[in-house]
Parts: structure tokens; sequence; C-alpha cells
């Protein structure tokens, strides 16, 4: 990749998620000069770890690729993956970016033919099946993935693997010398995507994360979902790789709590509600699955998605914030203690796997900001005029389904345009 | 444009040197292809790759490329050059990654590797680069029609980019619904109250801004045109006209509130004192920070209750079966309203949604100020003496009832959108159709109710732009929110789905960005999402065409329009090049200059077909290039076996498929035809809207053809698939095979 030229009139666009890909591709699309920088080794975000969307229960990777091929046909847009922005200074109409690109090993030459990945013999932690499953030293990260190129994984540098990985490529694509790279950018406006993560299931104490196999999360769930994930496609018991039967989902895990996220993250109601088809999609009859919860927040004219899946008799729903969770040490399940609220009766219910509905937590980073930046304690970005040409896109801006991230972000690309058109229109 | 000279060259890397005989492919080039130049390459991407390619097209004149190596959605970026028209073979995902490799394998793989040189030199001989169509226009000035919020946000915001703006209004005063409440629920996070609503200052900012004109008591009576060149004519209150052409237009028409008389269980219509929310607005600005004063006799309240989701999130008749998305906060908000007077208010509710921080915050702040929240439904409201709200207790589980000075029903929003287009169209076409009484009487009792046209576009397809559901224009796409039907045409704020006002901001912000966007690509000829900056657009071929207007009703986007003749007028920039046109046309007068009839017909029939007594069947499979293609490039990577009999054409969209490609495919001898497209129907997922779902309609009439051949019907089959179907894809074309050669034989077609 060479040198991204920039000027104050290019759009630098922070994160090549849904929402990064869209700010990016919408002002791009209006003749905009774009820089994209995404932190892992492809564009796709989260949207990439999702089996299905709600409501239409359709397949993400479905828009990816139109967006990917949007992407490949704009050349207004230059993506530099592995790349992290480690301070913005300066003002809107004149921002000096400093980012560091980590060395990928792997150059333009890759035609991803998949020969280093059989040479190597490492294997790592799959982070795009949250560690679910291995994946090699030397790997593309989905089948999705874009750019379409290797990448080494840095624990390999300096191992008998590494060599094997240069040796297998025929077209002197790995490159072992690579280094991290140090670079400077001058743009007019920046759109921060960066997204969510899954907030840490562990600090959830009483739940036991940490302590139970058979508790999992929901985005966990995605994973198992996917015919090559993990599982091959199977909802399965962590512990002993058995179908489960009954499964509880716990709502507002982490969101809506004073001791964790205060926000509520807005997805994981649709998103529990769609699991729930995917239970009824492996099992049928032979499975229930109880949602445990404050407010069904199916909003607006997606409730009736909601309706449908209350019509559905294998699905329950019980108004309680389960108080705790203790397991059955013989057979593994769990039995969730609390109050439902409906009539104020304690339960102590039993199930063989329990999804947490765990909060999305924003992934706007401390310290780059200029200073005064208005970032709000949930860590998302305001739309606030002390931001100046920043703006926040998607998940940076609040917790947001797809839909409303990409509209947020397709509207951030109009604030970031308005911008550089004013740079513009000085410069003459 | 000059002569055509191609050159085909053939990539040895990714193990296609070791698997395929390449100088075998480079004669099939020259002598079947007629390449003039055919050049084999040891890693064709490289740098050294793609220079060889290069200087054949600056030296050598070669204009037409044919790159036989990986897919073409692989190595685009090396693969890119400029004014020549390219095809890909696809030997590497699409045959040797789905072929074993093994000895007997060898001479089938080989085969296929044959026919994907000989299908892409066809391809690109009948592919020309597209030509300006010289109605390119740039206007960067937007129609936007509704003060409201949403309307002024949109207003505001195109000006701020530099687009002037005509801000048509049909009332007499800015502001809309908004400019009616007292406060405003805040865009932001933090433990606050209500606040001062935005809006004064933003009707002021409109108002001095020199790029906008501010059209009040003024409708649109007429819109003509495409992006770029739209026409509109505005009618004032007075009876005057006036015309403007402006590039893109954004419809910010708000919402209706419903009646609350359809809801009298509630107490609707049958006391003053029970009222909507806007009603409550209303009083609240009345009183201006003091107490408010029920309507019936003017006493200061003291107890106020919320009934969330009335008339609303219900299948009951006359009911709305949606939630409206902002009741919860609005309630909220008004109930801060009481509370800061020294009043009592209850939020009764099933489920409370005030999501995201800013919404959870909102929620957390009416508590602290001692909004009391009831999870109950609402049974019935007794107006009989002083007001009685009946309900289910959901918590204690049991009927309470809760005396209030006044009720107000949270009631939902009601798109403010025009007709439905396709009502007229369909009327129009029952009444030319004999035992269509019904719907006809139906159909027009549908129509009378329906609202007055808010663009009168003069479009074949209607008057106004197409609903989702319940009225909503919104866009289907989880993926694409302001995917519009209608190009260069926007809605933002509740009349595209219900919402609070900072999702209108919002969404009147996005619905702006991509109506300077659609400003920016009329100029240039791009298409619009999902096929960006395709400069290729239909044309027909006037003395073949019968006027039956096959295309003018088919087109998803509505964007052909017929003449007075009743021949078909294509606008490039309404144009979202599908191709549904192409495939529905009976003679097949309408082609891209880079897709047509001939570009796909060519290529099949540039398949070897083999004796009927090779026992080498031939199976064509017509596969979108949006998801069953990726499908099948992804199946490569997985290594799935693939029949070596398939050959497979990417087609823009199922919908561009014409029968014509089957009844030539079958003619020719292939002994199966799999048609690949996306899911349709309600949770449609063709990218075009309705492409999937014509050819599968198209598809169940082509029966005939396959009895006046004579041919078993199960030889052509139409799927809808995923681009997750990465196994389920190569089975179908395996199953295919099986049922050839194990039940119905081959085709006595072949030659």
């Amino acid at each position: 990749m060479s040198e991204a030229i920039a000027t104050n009139q290019t759009i630098l666009v922070v994160g090549g998620g849904i929402s990064g890909l869209t700010a990016a591709l919408e002002a791009a699309e209006c003749g905009k000069q774009v820089v994209l920088l995404e932190k892992s080794p492809s564009v796709g975000g989260r949207v990439g770890q999702l089996y299905k969307y709600f409501p239409k229960l359709c397949i993400p990777t479905c828009g990816l690729e139109i967006q990917y091929r949007r992407l490949k046909a704009n050349r207004n847009i230059r993506l530099i993956s592995m790349a992290e922005v480690t301070d913005i200074k300066g003002e809107e109409g004149n921002y000096n970016i400093s980012v560091k690109v980590a060395p990928r090993y792997v150059n333009e030459n890759c035609t991803a033919c998949g020969e280093c990945g059989d040479a190597v013999e490492a294997e790592f932690d799959d982070e795009h099946n949250f560690g679910l499953g291995k994946r090699k030293g030397a790997y593309l990260t989905s089948r999705m993935a874009y750019p379409q190129r290797y990448v080494l994984d840095p624990r390999i540098i300096g191992t008998d693997d590494a060599q094997k990985a240069k040796d297998a490529c025929k077209y002197n694509a790995v490159d072992l010398e690579m280094q991290e790279q140090d670079m400077e950018l001058n743009v007019g406006s920046v759109i921060w995507a960066t997204g969510w993560k899954p907030y840490d299931a562990a600090k959830i104490q009483p739940y036991g994360y940490d302590r139970f196999d058979n508790v999992i999360t929901n985005v966990e769930m995605e994973r198992m979902m996917d015919p090559f994930g993990p599982t091959g496609g199977r909802i399965q018991r962590p512990s002993d790789g058995k179908e489960p039967k009954n499964i509880a989902f716990i709502q507002c895990a982490g969101s809506r709590d004073h001791n964790h996220l205060k926000h509520c993250s807005r997805i994981c109601c649709m998103a529990s509600l769609k699991q729930t088809t995917y239970v009824r999609e492996q099992f049928g009859d032979e499975a229930k699955s109880t949602i445990y919860y404050i407010d069904i927040r199916a909003i607006d004219r997606i409730d009736d998605f909601y309706q449908k899946v209350k019509e559905d008799e294998n699905v329950s729903f019980v108004k309680s914030k389960v108080a705790n969770i203790v397991d059955n040490k013989d057979s593994g399940n769990l039995i969730l203690n609390g109050v439902d609220t409906e009539g104020y009766n304690r339960y102590a219910n039993e199930h063989d796997l329990v999804v947490l509905a765990i909060g999305m937590e924003s992934n706007v980073p401390a310290g780059v900001f200029p200073e005064g930046t208005a970032i709000n304690e949930h860590n998302f970005i305001d739309f606030d005029p002390a931001n100046g040409g920043i703006f926040g896109a998607g998940c940076s801006s609040d917790a947001l389904d797809v839909n409303r991230a990409t509209q947020n972000a397709t509207a951030a690309a109009l604030r970031a345009i308005q911008v550089v058109n004013r740079v513009a229109g000085q410069e003459g | 444009m000059s002569e055509n000279k191609t050159g085909a060259y053939i990539c040895q890397g990714c193990g296609l040197g070791e698997r395929l005989d390449t100088s075998q492919l480079v004669t099939i080039a020259t002598r079947d292809g007629k390449a003039n130049v055919a050049k084999e390459h040891e890693f064709l991407c490289s740098a050294e790759g793609v220079k060889m390619i290069q200087d054949d097209i600056d030296n050598e004149g070669v204009n037409k490329v044919v790159i036989a190596a990986c897919s073409r959605r692989a190595k685009t970026d090396a693969f890119r050059f400029d004014d020549v028209a390219m095809s890909r073979a696809n030997l590497r995902e699409g045959v040797i990654w789905v072929r074993p490799d093994t000895d007997e394998a060898r001479e089938t793989t080989q085969e296929m590797a044959d026919d994907y040189v000989r299908m892409a030199c066809a391809e690109v001989k009948h592919m020309k680069l597209p030509e300006s169509s010289g109605e390119q226009s740039l206007n960067r000035h937007l129609m936007v029609v509704g003060g409201g919020i949403s309307g002024l946000t949109s207003a505001i915001e195109a000006a701020k980019a530099g687009y002037k703006v005509d801000l048509v209004e049909k009332s007499g005063e800015l502001g809309g619904q908004v400019g009616k409440l007292y406060k405003s629920v805040p865009r932001k996070n933090g433990l606050q109250g209500y606040v001062d609503s935005e809006i004064g200052e933003l009707i002021e900012a409109v108002n001095a801004n020199d790029n906008i004109t501010i059209h009040l008591n003024t409708t649109v009576a007429g819109t003509e045109g495409a992006p770029g060149r739209f026409k509109a004519e505005l009618a004032t209150e007075s009876g005057s006209t006036s015309s403007i052409e402006i590039g893109a237009i954004v419809q910010a028409t708000g919402f209706r509130r419903y009646d609350i008389n359809q809801l009298d269980n509630l107490g609707g219509g049958k006391s003053p004192d029970v009222v909507d929310q806007m009603g409550f607005e209303e009083l609240a600005k009345a009183a201006n920070g003091g107490t408010i004063k029920r309507p019936s006799d003017g006493k200061e309240v003291s107890n106020v209750v919320f009934v969330q989701c009335a008339g609303q999130r219900s299948n009951e008749p006359g009911h709305l079966n949606y939630c409206s998305g902002h009741c919860c906060t609005t309630s909220i908000k008004q109930a801060m309203y009481v509370r800061d007077a020294g009043g009592d208010a209850t939020v009764l509710f099933d489920d409370l949604r005030t999501p995201g921080a800013t919404g959870e915050d909102f929620y957390r702040a009416g508590q602290e100020k001692g909004v009391a929240f009831s999870k109950g439904k609402c049974t019935s409201v007794d107006t009989s003496g002083d007001l009685k709200v009946n309900f289910k207790d959901l918590i204690l589980d049991e009927d309470a009832t809760a005396n209030a000075d006044m009720v107000v029903l949270a009631t939902g929003m009601v798109p403010a959108s025009g007709p439905n287009p396709y009502l007229q169209l369909e009327l129009d076409e029952a009444k030319n159709q004999e035992g269509q009484e019904e719907k006809v009487v139906k159909l027009e009792a549908e129509l009378a109710k329906a609202p007055d046209s808010i663009l009168n576009l003069s479009y074949r397809q209607g008057t106004d732009v197409p609903h989702l559901k319940n009225g909503f224009t919104d866009s289907h796409f989880i993926c694409f929110p302001y995917e519009t039907r209608r190009t260069g045409i926007y809605t933002a704020g509740p009349v595209r789905r219900p919402m609070d006002t900072s999702q209108a901001i919002e969404d009147a912000t996005g619905a702006t960005m991509k109506a300077i966007q659609a400003c920016e690509n009329a100029a240039q000829g791009r298409a619009a999402h999902p096929r960006s900056g395709d400069l290729s657009f239909p044309s027909f071929r006037k003395e073949g065409c019968t006027q039956c207007k096959r295309c003018t009703v088919e087109c998803p986007f509505g964007a052909i329009d017929e003449d007075e003749k009743g021949y078909p007028q294509y606008n490039e920039a309404r144009c979202r090049r599908c191709g549904t046109c192409m495939g529905a046309c009976p003679v097949r007068v309408i082609s891209f200059e880079n897709y047509s009839v001939e570009t796909v017909g060519q290529q099949l029939k540039n398949v070897d077909i083999p004796d009927e007594f090779d026992e080498k069947p031939r199976i064509l499979v017509l596969a979108c290039e949006n998801d069953a293609y990726p499908a099948l490039d992804m199946a490569g990577m997985n290594r799935e076996e693939i029949s070596p009999w398939a050959r497979i054409i990417p087609v823009r969209c199922l919908g561009s498929v014409n029968t014509i490609w089957i009844t030539d495919a079958l003619n020719s001898g292939y002994d199966g035809v799999m048609l690949m497209g996306c899911q349709k129907g309600d949770n449609y997922q063709c990218h075009f809207v309705k492409g999937s779902e014509m050819a599968h309609y198209r598809m169940s009439k082509i029966d005939d053809t396959l009895k006046t051949l004579n041919l078993e019907k199960e030889r052509v089959q139409t799927y809808e698939v995923s681009i997750a179907d990465i196994q389920r894809i190569p089975k179908l074309i395996n199953d295919m095979d099986k049922m050839i050669v194990d039940e119905i034989g081959m085709s006595p077609f072949k030659f």
C-alpha cells in the first residue's frame, strides 16, 4: 500500500465496520477523497460475525458484499488496514492525524492462494469466533475477508513457522522484515466509527460466565450458528457438546445497570428474539427458549417481530432481572434465581444453556482526541459544536442497531462533506 | 470507436499452471475465442503481469481484455484497466478449486477451463464501453417537501454543504409538529429533564439562509424528470403557480395524529380531559410552566395518568400494529411537566422503551423526578364522573383502578405519505381484464380513502413514493436505510418510519446526504447504489419494439416512462441498471452496452456441447452476482466439489434473465438450466426489490416452452439462495447433475 496522500479536503474515516464503510462510501460516491483506516486485517467489523440480521433474518455478508463491491470500484477511497489512530491535533478543516500501521508481513503480491496457511503449524484463538475456535498463524480473517490478503500472526515472527510461510509463497508476498510504520495525515474532517465491543461478561459476577461452561454470550451464539464456525453451525453446550433443550436468555446483561453499563444497548432485545428463531430452526419443537427481561424493546415498526416470536409457544417470557446463577455440577445445568415481577413469585428455574444478552460497550479510545472533545459518560461521542470537524458515527455515537448505525453514518458523511466543502470554498 | 482488438491473458499462478494446460487455453482463446493476442503468465496479477497487459493496451491497441485467472471478485486492484472492456474467466475459484486434483478429473476440469475461456472471449467481443447518454446534467439544487423538523433539518444541512434548496410547506408556517411542543426531550444524554426546543433557532437559521427559498401555503402540483433534471410545479393556496428545476428531492412530510375518537373505550372523544400527547402539549404550552389546566372545567391538574401504547402495538381493527418509538420518552417528558408543577403523574406501560444512552438517562431522570411507572395494561377509562382508569396491574396480577384529573393517551404516528402508487396501476390493470369486477370495486374503495398525492410525479408507475408497510415509505433493507424505489427521491422523518425528534434530525441529515449524492451521480451518469458508479444504461432498438409495456411496468424503480405512442422512455438517472427491463422484453430489443442478450447469449452458445454419447451433460447456471456468485466463490475457497458439467454465468440480477437464454440453452443441447437468485416475497433480499420475483414469475411460464420442445420440466429450475449457501449451492448443482444422469437422461438436442 502506497503512502496515503491526504489534504485538508480529505475526509478521514476511522473504523471499517458497517458504519465506517457506509460513511466512507457515501462521501466518496459524492466525489470526496476519503482515507479509511481499519485496525484489523480486514474490514467488515461486527456485522461480519453475525449469522443473521433481525428482523428479516437475512445474511449480513450480503450487505457487506455490496459494500465491498462499492469499495473496489471507487478510486476516491484509500483503505489502510491494520492502522490505528494514536493522536488527533488541530481544528475543523485542518487536522493532523498520527497513525500507527502494524505489520501484516504479507504484501500486495498475495493472491490469497492459501499456501502459507497450509504451511504454518501454529494455531491461535480465532478472534473472528471470539476465541471459540482456532485459526492458523497465517490466515484470512474470514471467507469474506477484504482486502483479500493473508496476514501473519506477529507471534509466529521469528519462529520456524514464519519461514515456512515465506517458503510456501511462490509470489514473494510474505515479507518478514515488515515493520510497524508511523504515518501522519492532514485531513479536513474526521468520522469516528470504531464501533463497539461486547461487554466483558466475566464482570457480571452473579452470572458466572467465567465459572460456568454453559453460560455463553449472545455473540458467541452467533458464531455457533455459522456453518463454518467453531461448532459447525450447531448450538451446543460448551461443557459436553450436547444439544441444549431448554435455553435461557438473560436480557440487560451488563446494560441498564449502575454497576456495569448504565445505558440500554438497544439491540439485545431484538438479538435474543432473533436467537429464539435460531433455536427453533435447529431443534424445532424439541427445545424451549425463555427470555428473562425488564422491558422488551422492539422499537418502532419491527415490533411485529416481537409479536411473531410471542406467538411461538416454545418461547416464554419472564419479567425479571435474574439475581444469580448457580450450577448443578452433575448435569452441567444452571439454576437461575430471581423474582418474577409479574405476580412477585420467586423462582429457581433450571436451564441447560444460558445466553447472556451482553451489552454494547463503546470502543471510543481515551487519549486520542483533542482536548474538549465532547465524549459523554457512556463513552459515546456527542454531536456537539465543541467537536469541530470530528463526528461520531454508528456505535461510536450511541448504542445502535445496524439500520440506525448506517443511517447515522450517512448523516455523519454529510457533516464531514460540509466541512471539506467549506475548506474548498475558502481555498477556491 | 476504433477497431476491436481482443487480448486474452491466461494466468498460471495459484496452481492454474499445474492443474490446467494453459497453452491449450491460449490456443482456445486464439482459435475459438478469436483473440488477437493471447498470452500466458506465471503470475498475472503481479506488477509484471499487469504491465504486460497494460503494454498491449497502450501499444498494441488491445481494447477488449480477457483475464483468465481468478474470480472477478478477486484481485480487483491489480486488474483495473481504464477504457477497455473486460471479461474475467474464473478458472481458480470456479474451476480448479471446485474440482478434485486427480488424474481422472483432469480432462473434465480442462474442459471447464476451456469453456470459460471461450465464454469470456465471446462475452467481451459483444461488450462495449458505456458511452455518455447525453442526459447528464448537474443541478445542485434540492426540493424539500415539508417544513417540520425533518424538512427544516434537511434544508439547512443541504445549504451548509453548499446546495440550494426550495423548501415547500403546505401550511402557513414552519415548524410542523415539533413547533407545537412546549418542551423537548433532550438529544444528549445526562440526567436531565426536558429542554427548550431548538426549532425556533432552526427556523431562524433557515429563514436567514440565502441558499434556501421558502414556499409557504404551497403544495407540489407536479413533478417530472429525473435526478439532475427534475421539474416541479409549485401551487400556492392563492392559486398562483411557479416552476422550479431541481436535482433531487427530500420528502419530509411527517406524520398525522391518530384519531383518538377511535379509542372510545379509553375515553377518546368522550371526555375533553382525555387527550392525546399533542393535545397535552397544547395545554402545557398554554400553561407555560404553570400548572396545567384541564379542558373541561379549567381545574388545575394534580394527577395525570399516561396510557402507553394506546391504539398501537395491537391488531384490533383500527389500531396501529406497530410501536411509534417516541411515545415512552414523550410521556416521561409530559409526566415531568406535571411533577414540576407539583402534581402526580403515573405512566402505565407494558414495555418501557427508552433505548440507547440518551433514552435510558431520560428514563432515570423521570424516576428521579418522582414520576410513577406502573406496569399495567389499561382496559378502559371511565368518563361517567371523575376520570377513572381501569387497568390490569401486571406486577400484582390484579385488576386496579386509578383516579385521574386527566388522562393522556399515547397514541401512534400515522405516516403522512402520499397514496400507494401501485393501487392505481393495479386498478388500471384490473379494469383491462375480464372477471376482475370485485377487485376493481375493492381497489376503487381503497383509492377513495387514499390521501392526496404529495409529489404528483408524472411517472408511469404512479404519483408517489411506494409504501413499504403500514403506509410508511421506509426502505426494506437493513444495511441500506436510504434504499429507495424512486431514485433521487428520499423520504425522511416519521413518514419513513415512526421516530422521535433526535432520530428525525439524523434521518433528515442522512436523506439529504443521499439527495446531494443523487445530484452528483446524475451529473456524471453514474448509477446509484447498489451498482454504484455503473455508467452503462439501457437503450432499445425502436424498430423492433412492439410497445408491449412490459419494461415500463416491470421496472422495480419506476424508471421508465412511455411516450405518447407507448414507446419506452428510459431515464438514465432514475435507472439502477439491474436489467429487469432487458429480462422482461419479449422481443429482446433492450440492452446495455456491456450487458445484453448477446453478452450472455453468446457465452452460453460458445460452450462446447459434447455429443450425446459422450455422456458429458452440460448444466447452465445463471447466478445472481450479488449473492449466488459470491457464495460460489466461497464454495471454491472452501474446496467444495462442484459438478464438472456446470457452466456458471453471473447475471446482474435474476430479473435481467431473458427467457430466450433458456430457450437457446435448451436448443443448443444443455441438459439442465439453473437460475439462482435472492429471496423474494415479503422478506425479499433481492437488491433490486422485484428482480428475483419477476424471474420466478417468468420461469413459471417456461413449462410451455419445455412442452413444445418435448423436454422434462425438471430441466429448468429456479432457486432462492443466499450468500451464505456456500455448501447448499454446490449441492443443488450436483443434485441436478445426478438427476440428469440417473433419471431424466441427456437432452436430445445435441448436434
